[in-house]
């Protein structure tokens, strides 16, 4: 469980990013974060990993202050997919899946049956896969080893930013696809940030809009919707265009 | 071709020099990178602790080479003669490139990559062993390249502080005004600096590959350079004979030498191309040499920094004892006197009859003079000799470079020329040498300078230095230099030959 109470933010040149915000996601639920560029998305996920700290308030994971935690121990239990993947260039595919248990001490041979495991998970054979050079990956290969890397530990939470940003609609469709099913078998605790709606529609069982630092709405795919906010509505807008061409779903 | 041969005839001490090169550069090189990497890691990590570092090691690498030994050499510790300092000033000169690529290298990793780092929760050590250092890598070996080639070339400077090395063959060359020695330094030195750079570029390449051999590999890469430094060893119970960097000089130190191994069974290191007076002379006082041949009007003026002073017995007992409070020790003096000589072309003198400059001067406005630029400054150049003995010439004196003298005055551009006693381009060109019988020039009479403590531990050494006093006159001195630098001679050959011929003479007369 991750609780945001009464959390502001707020660093020198850019001033007040995040204003008194509460927010709790519950055990096993993906909550999706949207809003548009410089709405302090990216901000939350580094406050929940303690990346940052907040200028007022607390975060608490499974009930501790970030402040209170280990950070390196807090860290470790908390996978983390970034938006530019940011796999090291000097390692493997399976260097890189095998990171955080090594960090945690695992035997070696250990670490490597659960790295190749979690290429098997994101649909990379690891026969094939594991020894070559991150150089050598595809964007969407990139970012399913980003996932696994991020699962290897088996992590209770998942923080994931613009985790599929930078691929084409098609890859994009069904990583979204075979992520779905992963979650469904792991059922973690997951904050995912994007600022396509569409996609937090398509993954989230809960979504939060966020909005000048405040938290808009945070409600059910469905319920959200048909809000009329109107600083939910912008973010609402290119689905209803969608809609329009094609016609509603139902 | 002549290098060819050079090389060929050489080949042990080629390959003596060739190692020891390669063992103040190897050494030089791992210290650095033993210092550099630290402190550029530091630097990156902490801009503002980086920020003077770095630019401190830029003005280290401002500062000439030779200025360097010089600063160093009096300093305890760190200075003297030999390799220590040697290395220590190439050390000074590989850190900068080393500390920047290092710098470079950290600040230039994508800062995804640190986030990513120290998001998954790894500690700051873990993400200086297992990202950052990786990383900068490629980098560093680039920078390590660079220090290496510097250092190759830097390190030619080294045996003017008796370091060794293959710039001993550049510096005795120079002053041989021999360029098939300057080359057989320079080549091999220029070829050795070609094979590091390739070799380390391979490294380079192999790092940025991507495939990284991981830090095995950079350790193995320390151990090849470290690995001369196993292979030296030190003498004991050794005496050691220092030199300045010319001709004469070196024949002298080679004289000194073999002297003392042949009577006294003791082992002698050579030091034979210190880079002028004041490093003879701080080499001497700091101990790193036990005994050189020194001058006593360059004792008197550039040592002690006294007035000059023409009598040969007062500036003899003046530097006796100056030297003596610095606990050192003047030997009775070699025989010659290296002083400035007119001269006038042989012929001229035997058709006219001249011995002395008095018996010059009616012939004088007829003729042509050329000086040395310095000699016609001076106080004890021709101001004072044209007033002293009222020479006036047919023009003003021609300002000339002291090495095309001789020849222009053997060429008939000049008729009287200021040169160097003990010449060997004297007896050359038959050129004679008019006596200064009014004691116009201070006295440059040849004395062994030597530690008095070294001289009280080994009394046989003592011995030895003084059983060459009165034996050196200027004419054998003109002889042993016409050789090395006319007849391209080995400098220990000539001191060998002439050693053997007192011993002859010696059992003849007495």
């Amino acid at each position: 469980m991750i609780e945001f109470r009464e959390v502001s933010y707020s660093r020198p040149p850019a001033g007040r990013v995040l204003e008194s915000l509460s927010l709790t996601i519950s055990r096993g639920t993906l909550v999706a974060l949207v809003g548009r560029s410089g709405s302090g998305k990216s901000t939350m996920l580094r406050l929940v990993n303690g990346l940052l700290v907040p200028t007022t308030g607390r975060v608490l994971v499974e009930g501790r202050s970030t402040r209170e935690w280990n950070l390196l121990e807090l860290r470790r239990g908390i996978g983390y997919v970034l938006q530019d993947v940011g796999l090291f260039p000097h390692l493997s595919v399976e260097e890189n899946v095998a990171l955080v248990p090594s960090l945690l001490n695992w035997r070696a041979s250990t670490s490597l049956v659960r790295a190749h495991e979690m290429l098997q998970l994101v649909g990379l054979e690891p026969s094939v896969f594991a020894r070559r050079s991150v150089r050598q990956l595809s964007g969407g290969q990139r970012q399913r080893v980003g996932v696994a890397r991020a699962l290897a530990a088996d992590p209770s939470v998942l923080l994931m930013d613009e985790p599929f940003g930078a691929l084409d609609p098609v890859t994009r469709a069904e990583l979204h696809r075979e992520f779905r099913d992963i979650q469904r078998r792991l059922r973690k605790t997951i904050v995912l940030v994007t600022h396509d709606m569409a996609e937090a529609f398509a993954l989230a069982d809960m979504v939060g809009v966020l909005a000048d630092g405040r938290l808009a709405a945070m409600a059910p795919p469905r319920d959200l919707a048909r809000s009329n906010d109107p600083r939910v509505m912008p973010l609402l807008a290119p689905l209803a265009e969608m809609t329009a061409i094609i016609g509603a779903p139902e | 071709m002549s290098l060819v041969r050079f090389l060929a005839s050489h080949r042990a001490e080629v390959l003596a020099l060739l190692l020891q090169h390669l063992r103040l550069v190897g050494a030089s090189t791992a210290a650095a990178i033993a210092i550099g990497v630290p402190v550029g890691l530091l630097a990156a990590r902490k801009p503002r602790l980086g920020a003077p570092i770095v630019w401190l090691a830029n003005v280290a690498q401002t500062i000439p080479s030779l200025a360097m030994f010089g600063f160093l050499l009096p300093l305890p510790f760190v200075g003297g003669l030999g390799a220590r300092v040697a290395i220590i000033v190439l050390i000074l000169y590989a850190l900068l490139p080393i500390i920047r690529t290092t710098v470079a290298g950290v600040s230039g990793i994508d800062p995804v990559l640190i986030e990513a780092g120290t998001g998954l929760g790894m500690s700051s050590r873990q993400l200086l062993w297992r990202v950052q250092i990786p990383l900068a890598l490629p980098s560093i070996v680039a920078g390590i390249r660079v220090a290496a080639v510097i250092g190759v070339g830097t390190a030619t400077i080294a045996a003017a502080v008796g370091a060794g090395g293959l710039g001993e063959y550049i510096f005795r060359g120079l002053s041989m005004v021999d360029s098939t020695v300057v080359l057989a330094g320079a080549v091999p030195a220029a070829l050795l600096a070609l094979t590091l750079d390739g070799l380390l570029l391979g490294f380079e390449r192999l790092y940025a590959s991507g495939r990284v051999p991981r830090l095995s590999v950079t350790f193995a890469l320390l151990l090849l350079m470290i690995a001369p430094l196993a292979a030296t060893h030190r003498s004991t119970a050794t005496i050691r004979v220092g030199s300045k960097n010319f001709t004469e000089q070196i024949v002298l130190g080679e004289l000194l030498a073999q002297t003392i191994e042949r009577d006294t069974g003791l082992a002698v290191e050579r030091h034979l191309n210190l880079g002028g007076t004041f490093i003879a002379d701080r080499a001497l006082a700091s101990g790193a040499i036990d005994v050189y041949v020194e001058y006593t009007g360059t004792a008197d003026t550039a040592v002690f920094k006294n007035p000059v002073e023409t009598d040969a017995g007062r500036v003899l007992e003046r530097v006796r004892t100056q030297y003596a409070t610095r606990g050192l020790t003047v030997l009775p003096p070699l025989g010659f006197n290296n002083t400035f000589a007119i001269l006038v072309r042989g012929a001229d003198a035997r058709r006219l009859g001249l011995h002395t400059i008095d018996d010059a001067r009616p012939y004088a406005p007829r003729w042509r003079a050329g000086f040395g630029y310095e000699f016609l400054q001076r106080a004890d150049g021709y101001p004072g000799l044209s007033e002293t003995y009222g020479l006036r010439f047919a023009e003003s004196p021609r300002a000339m470079d002291l090495s095309l003298i001789y020849r222009a005055l053997a060429d008939r551009q000049v008729d009287l020329i200021a040169g160097d006693a003990t010449n060997g381009l004297i007896s050359a060109y038959d050129l004679a040498v008019l006596a200064d019988s009014r004691h116009y020039f201070p006295p440059y009479d040849a004395v062994p300078v030597a530690r008095s403590a070294v001289l009280l531990r080994y009394p046989a050494v003592r011995d030895a230095l003084a059983s060459l006093a009165g034996r050196v006159s200027a004419a054998d001195m003109r002889r042993m230099n016409r050789a090395v630098d006319a007849e391209h001679r080995d400098s220990a050959a000539v001191a060998r030959e002439f050693l053997a011929q007192l011993e002859r003479n010696g059992q003849t007369k007495e």
